[in-house]
């Protein structure tokens, strides 16, 4: 009886400690037949090639169908005459501006900061990366046209890369204007806040303040 | 003449019995557990060509998954990031480090980093990333924390009977769309009701049907 009891409790250990346990040995499937097929999914190995890459890159020059881009405002930022354009191309709303603060969020805010004041983490963090410059300087503010940014998000400047294959074109647009938005928020006065919002305030309570 | 069957024989027919139900007890239990997606597939961490490190990456450095995985609200399959997306940052830091050799060689050759995929459903079970974070599911509930994981570790099975409970009780696992991307977020109170009414605002029905997977 007492062999019973050990060698129950002795199964007992072994089953429940294995779970979940971390290997380095793949999972082991009993029927592998339709597993991994004779085909290439996206970002899969395909051993044909040189890179091992079973993703093609497209032949530079060529055109997808419905992909022309044949307006040059929207995609690259300029005018037909190469002159960067001075004001988004696309049709701003308040979701845009949301749409850009999330994007901003997710890509810009790593280095230049939640607020675009160059402090992102990735700076006050000490990491050696070039310092990235405040959007509320007077040149980036008052000089540079929507377009400058939007290029420098497409092609990237000087010591930062392009955005291009993260960022789809709408979103750089709306990055823009999520970053006129932040800029605006740095310098705006009393005049820009509405009535309401002034007597609240002026009663020492927070105003919430909604953009028409 | 003797006995062929001595009287302690007796015993033969009740150990036999109780071997049997033993067994078939044990034998019910190994296949359960033993054969189980949670055992078989669950843990599984392989070792990288690049010491990448999620824990630092988007724990400590609290980048959003999207940073890297920029397709993932967009497209069937989330992208692993192009050599270019770590440039984007090492081209200036720690360009000197051995770990990064390889992303360095990976960039001037124009090769691609080979990385060992770690969640790999069958080829026969279709899976679009899009359409289930752009629905509110988030990227732990699948993923687990990984924000905290120094080596990405399979933490939940992919079985059937995994993705099933979900599509058939969605509102368990449910959350705010813009909160996807949250690594650690804790559910309200009462949101099992917000997700019912999140379902019913936003017409949400899973599929449990074969031909939403399978074709």
């Amino acid at each position: 009886m007492r062999y019973l009891l050990l060698t129950f409790a002795a199964l007992a250990l072994v089953l429940t400690g294995c779970r979940g346990m971390e290997s380095e040995d793949p999972p082991v499937h009993l029927n592998q037949d339709m597993d991994f097929q004779e085909r290439y999914d996206a970002q899969e190995e395909n051993p044909f090639f040189a890179d091992n890459a079973a993703m093609r890159k497209p032949v530079s020059g060529t055109v997808a169908r419905g992909l022309l881009r044949e307006n040059n405002a929207l995609y690259t930022g300029r005018t037909d005459d190469g002159v960067l354009v001075e004001t988004t191309p696309i049709s701003v709303s308040e979701a845009v501006v949301q749409r850009g603060k999330e994007r901003y969020d997710i890509y810009c805010s790593v280095c230049h900061g939640l607020a675009g004041d160059g402090q992102g983490i990735i700076m006050t963090g000490d990491y050696g990366y070039t310092p990235a410059p405040t959007f509320h300087a007077d040149r980036l503010r008052n000089e540079e046209p929507d377009g400058h940014f939007y290029d420098v998000i497409t092609n990237g400047i000087r010591s930062m890369p392009g955005y291009a294959s993260q960022i789809a074109v709408r979103d750089r647009w709306a990055i823009v204007t999520y970053i006129r938005a932040l800029q605006r928020s740095q310098n705006a006065s009393e005049g820009d806040l509405p009535e309401s919002a002034l007597v609240e305030i002026e009663q020492g309570q927070s105003a919430n303040i909604t953009v028409e | 003449m003797a006995q062929i069957f001595p009287k302690k024989a007796n015993l033969l027919p009740l150990l036999t019995l109780g071997a049997s139900a033993f067994g078939f007890v044990i034998a019910v239990f190994l296949v359960w557990y033993y054969f189980s997606p949670e055992f078989t597939d669950v843990g599984y961490r392989p070792e990288q060509p690049v010491e990448f490190s999620h824990e630092f990456h988007a724990g400590q450095l609290d980048m959003d998954c999207r940073y890297c995985h920029n397709w993932v609200e967009e497209a069937s399959h989330s992208n692993v990031p192009a050599t270019q997306t770590c440039m984007n940052c090492h081209n200036q830091i720690k360009t000197e480090s051995p770990k990064l050799a390889p992303v360095r060689e990976s960039w001037a050759d124009d090769v691609p980093i080979q990385w060992v995929k770690v969640h790999h459903l069958p080829d026969y079970a279709r899976f679009s990333h899009a359409s289930h974070v752009d629905a509110g599911v988030g990227c732990e509930t699948c993923h687990g924390r990984i924000d905290q994981m120094e080596v990405v570790a399979q933490s939940e099975p992919l079985s059937m009977g995994w993705c099933l409970e979900c599509h058939r009780q969605p509102e368990l696992y449910l959350r705010p769309t813009d909160e996807v991307t949250t690594m650690g977020y804790v559910q309200p109170a009462d949101f099992v009701d917000r997700n019912l009414e999140k379902v019913r605002r936003e017409g949400i029905r899973p599929p449990t049907n074969c031909s939403a997977c399978h074709y």
